[in-house]
Parts: C-alpha cells; structure tokens; sequence
C-alpha cells in the first residue's frame, strides 16, 4: 500500500502544446482513483507521466513517499494495463506473465508460484500454454491484468483497460477489477473517458478538462453537488439539464435571477406531474425499460430539456406536460460556468 | 482478405490493361528464359560455325569441373556475407532511427540515398577508396598496419565486393526494418519498459521476435541480389580476380560466354542460377502466403 503525490506538474510537450498547465493531486494509499474527462484533457498524459512513460515539463510525482521524477519506469514500482493490452505476441499467456518477473531476477518457482497464484484468481489457469491471438478479447484483458498483478507492485494505472471490449462485457469486467482492487488493497489510478465507468468504480473521482481538474470527490459527492456546469453535464446519464434562467421564469424562488444564470436540473429530478413551472412539449420517447426518457423543448421553442421517468405511463410525442421539480434538487451556475451557493 | 473484383463491360479492356506487362515479360524474360535452355542443350564451336545438339553434357560436365564448383561455394560465401552485413547494418541504423522523433524523415531520407545508386557506379565508387595506389581507405589501412591490395589478395579482393554490394543493400533493408519496427505498436515496448526490460533486453526479447517475418524476407531478398545483381560491382571492381577469389556465379556465365565464348556451358549456368532464382522465389511465397505465425 502506497500513496501517491502529484505536486503542480506541468507537462508542454515538444512543438509548444502545453496538455497540462499545472495540476496537483493526492491519491490515498489503497484507493481506486479514477481521472474522466473528454478525450484530449490531459488523463493520458498525467497516467503517462507517472508511469514514466512521459517525461515532466515542472512539477514532481511521488510514489510511495519516493520522489520519482528521474527514476524509469521500471524503477517505480508500477505496473499498467494498456488499452491495447500490448501483451507479447510471440509469448504465451505464461511468458507474458512471468516476463516482469525473470527480467526482475525472481526465482524461478517464486515465479511459477506467483503466475500460478495470478492465473487462478482471473480464471487463466486453462489457457495459459496458448498465444494471445489464440485468446478472446475478455481473456486478453485478464491476462494483461495477471501481468499487472503478478508483479505485486505498489500501484496500479489503468489507461482505459475496457474500451477494447463490447459492452456486456465492459460491465462485468468492471466489477471484476473493482472486486480484485479491493482484494489486493492495491493503490490504482485508472483512466476513462465513459463517465459511468468512473462513477461505478471510483472511490474517488477526479473530473479533469482541458489539462486542469474539474472537480475532485467521491462519485456521489460529485454527482449532487458538481463544481461547474462543465462537470454537471458530463457526470451522470442522461446528462443534466442546463436552463437558461430566463427560458424557465417560474421555477420556485429565481423570479428575479440575473440573466446570465444557469440551472441545472438532472432529469430523474424532474416530476411528471397534472401542473407545473417547466412545460415541455414532447418529442421523442426513449424507453429504458424500468424508466423512461422523454426529450423535449421549453415554451421558449429552444431549449431542450430530458426527463427521466419511472414506468412506462408516458405521454406521446407533439403532447405538452408539466414538471415539477423539489427546490434543492436545482444547481445554478454563473457566467463562468461555475457553482453558485443557494 | 476479401476477394477484390472488378468488372469490366469491354472484353478486351483487361487484357489491353494487362498487356503491356505481359509484352515486357515475354521480351525481356521469356525469351531470353528459352534461349538460354535452347542453348544450354548445344555446342558451338569458337568462331560460331558449327553447332551441335549435346543433351545434357553441358551440366555434366559442369558438375564435374572443380573451377565451376570453386565459383558456387564462393557464390554462397559472398551472398551470405553480403546478406548478414547489410543486414546487420541495416538494422542497426534502423533501430536507433526508429528512437529519433526529431527531424526523422531528414534521417531516413539520407540513409535511402544509397539505394538510388547504381551498382556499378557503387563499384567504382569503392574501387577508388580501396584503390592500393590511390584509394583514401587502402591508405588509412596502411598507415593502421594492413597492406591493403585486392589485386593481389584474394579475400581482400571479396571483402571489397562484400563492402561494396552490401552499400547499396543496406538502404533498402534499412527501410524494410525500419517500418517493421514501427509497425510494433508503441505500447509493446513501454510494457516491456515497465517490465524492467532495458533497451537491449527489450530488442532481443520483444522486438526481434516481432521482426523475424522481415528478417526472413530480407535474407530472401539479400541472397538474390547477391547471387543475381551483383555483377556490375564485380565487373567495376575486381573482374572475377585475382585468380577465381571472385568469380561468383552470375560473373562466371558473362565470362564464359564472352571472354571463353563458351555459349553452350554459359547458358547450362544461366539455367541452373534460374533454377536456383525460382526455387528461392518459391520459397518466399509459400511463406508469405503462410503469413506471420509467432
């Protein structure tokens, strides 16, 4: 168990494109960090960073109490997963795993007892004579996690280890990796751009936009209360709503709002109720099953608004409802996009 | 692969398309392909008078004479030093080109240049440098201890053509190894990093393995163009000598066909070197075919 230190770190790669101006962060010993944001926003690069994969313009990073500026990656005391997994091609499953290792110079029934130990909690043990193209996509993401686990290092970092994988997929291996962090009480960063990924396996949350942090908190805390509108419309889903003050007049208590005000208002906030302040005329109907999502647009013919409805009672397209929505569950937000206290 | 098809509304438009190819082939190798067996069956007398049908005694006899089989086995000593230097070389400066990110193409583009080169303008190029009278390299070795002289020399006389053709080659298995190593994605090595494996363990354990099917190609490639392209740089250079020190196959035909004037045993070599052309061919496309299989 380990803590790492990210301390105003600064990254300007060569030709000038500065990806991230100056960024400091906390992660606690045995805590699954995850940093979501857009791609382009700089969570690859900071991973990277810390890896070692990527050298620092400022700042310093420490692991484990260690500063690590100037040490390789291999010298961290960390291991990854890849998008691509990057698993040895020309290595079967057991070679992959125990490579870390030999050039490590463990023992070799340390190793063997090590993979052997790895293999079994991801349920490997069958395949681990075959080649990687001989192993699906599920299994292949298994495998480069054994080789992430078997090195038993102080850190994980994941860049985006699901993306490579169909949806249902995706669910299930997500909950596998948040059940063998625990497990292994292993400190992680994991990188994603799928907000809901964050938000299931995060026990905090780190919302990153354009090279700086967003927001920093535990999924929920983020969720009800979010920093900017820029965080307000990315975590969540269906995302939030954004109303121009002056398109909802009567939403309780902002008669008087300046014009520049911005509510927002999540869609499974919103009541379907016989008359309210926020009148839709609806469009389309998208049903989930236990809810449903009715898309539609404000009096002002502009702003489109979603709510998020249990049940399937649901009014038809070109049909006008109201909504009501309970006082605390409205977030304003000024002209910079930032949360405004009420 | 899928298969590609194209249909055409006109007959004859494939075969217009195709056409010029199919001329080519026919003027400058089909015929010549079949001259050469026609002539290896026959014997002509020294002013071209007479010509007689010999069967194969031709072959026989050239299996049998020990300068011919000198010439094959320094052949193969030539195109497999010709083979693993440019090789080596190449893969060498592929791999430290592969490390560059800054001004790259200026890099790759100088190290193509030699490629444009023609081989015999390559052999004069290193005739003059090993030159033992004039040339700048036999001067440096001399002034280091080593008398340099090709004419004398035999094995300075094929270490000069080794040098000399495999100049040339190692621009074009420069470029091969260099796009096969770029096409090992970035992510392999930095997992190797992270795996504790050094640069050098890095290239012997994730990066070789991952080239051998442009490791295998290339000494494909190499070998024919020892065995084949290489006369011009022979002739520039060391004319076969001194003695038979030379005198690789390829070279052999032209001088016994036009130095000996023995048509009928030059075309007997020329058939064999095409067999040996078809053979090497044959194997690299049941290979390719096979496809990559680590």
């Amino acid at each position: 168990m380990s803590n790492i230190s990210i301390q105003s770190v600064r990254k300007v790669y060569p030709g000038g494109v500065e990806a991230i101006p100056g960024l400091s962060l906390e992660i606690e010993a045995g805590e699954l960090c995850v940093l979501v944001g857009p791609s382009g926003c700089g969570k690859s690069t900071l991973l990277r960073m810390v890896a070692g994969l990527e050298e620092l313009t400022e700042g310093e990073i420490h692991i484990a109490g260690r500063k690590v500026n100037n040490l390789e990656p291999a010298e961290r005391d960390i291991s990854m997963v890849f998008q691509n997994y990057a698993l040895y091609p020309h290595m079967s499953v057991r070679q992959n795993m125990s490579y870390g290792l030999k050039n490590r110079g463990q023992k070799k029934d340390e190793i063997t007892r090590r993979v052997a130990e790895a293999a079994r909690i991801l349920g490997l043990t069958d395949y681990l004579d075959r080649k990687p193209r001989q192993l699906s996509g599920g299994q292949r993401q298994r495998v480069a996690m054994g080789r992430a686990i078997v090195r038993e290092p102080a850190a994980f970092l994941f860049d985006e280890p699901l993306s490579n994988l169909d949806a249902k997929l995706r669910v299930k291996t997500r909950v596998e990796i948040r059940d063998l962090q625990q497990r292994l009480a292993t400190t992680a960063i994991y990188v994603t751009h799928d907000q809901q990924e964050a938000m299931t396996l995060a026990d905090r949350l780190v919302v990153m936009n354009a090279g700086h942090i967003e927001q920093v908190g535990t999924p929920m805390e983020i969720y009800a209360r979010p920093a900017s509108l820029f965080v307000a419309e990315f975590i969540g889903s269906p995302p939030m709503n954004v109303i121009p003050a002056a398109a909802a007049p009567d939403l309780a208590g902002i008669a008087n709002a300046d014009a520049d005000l911005r509510i927002g208002v999540r869609p499974e906030a919103l009541r379907l109720v016989e008359n309210g302040p926020l009148k839709l005329t609806v469009r389309v109907i998208e049903r989930l099953g236990s809810t449903s999502n009715i898309h539609g647009v404000l009096p002002d013919g502009k702003t489109e608004l979603i709510a998020s409805i249990p049940g399937d009672s649901v009014p038809a397209p070109g049909e006008t409802v109201a909504f009501e929505v309970d006082t605390m569950d409205l977030h304003f937000f000024d002209k910079q996009g930032k949360r405004v206290a009420t | 692969m899928r298969p590609k098809r194209v249909t055409f509304r006109h007959r004859w438009l494939p075969y217009a398309l195709i056409a010029p190819q199919i001329v080519i082939t026919i003027v400058f190798f089909l015929w010549p392909a079949s001259q050469a067996i026609y002539q290896s069956v026959l014997r002509q007398d020294a002013f071209g008078l007479r010509t007689e049908f010999v069967g194969m005694a031709n072959f026989e006899r050239l299996f049998s004479d020990p300068l011919y089989l000198e010439s094959f086995w320094t052949t193969i000593a030539f195109s497999a030093l010709v083979a693993s230097l440019s090789m080596g070389i190449a893969l060498i400066l592929a791999v430290m080109a592969d490390r560059v990110i800054r001004t790259a193409t200026a890099y790759r583009t100088l190290l193509i240049w030699p490629y444009a080169v023609a081989p015999a303008v390559a052999g004069v190029l290193w005739w003059f440098l090993f030159n033992p009278t004039i040339g700048i390299a036999a001067y440096a070795m001399d002034a280091l201890g080593y008398d340099w002289n090709h004419y004398v020399k035999g094995s300075d006389a094929m270490a000069l053509i080794v040098i000399a053709s495999a100049w040339r080659q190692v621009s074009y298995n420069f470029l091969f190894f260099l796009a096969g190593l770029q096409a090992i994605p970035r992510s392999l090595t930095e997992a190797a990093a992270i795996d504790s494996a050094g640069p050098l363990r890095r290239f012997w354990t994730i990066q070789l393995p991952l080239l051998s099917p442009t490791v295998f190609f290339l000494i494909v490639v190499n070998v024919v163009y020892a065995f084949f392209e290489t006369f011009g740089v022979v002739h520039a250079t060391t004319s076969g000598g001194p003695g038979q020190a030379t005198n690789i196959l390829v070279y052999k035909v032209w001088r016994d066909a036009f130095e000996g004037l023995n048509l009928g045993s030059s075309a007997a070599q020329s058939v064999i070197l095409m067999v040996i052309v078809i053979a090497l061919t044959a194997i690299q496309f049941r290979y390719i075919e096979r496809r990559v299989e680590y």
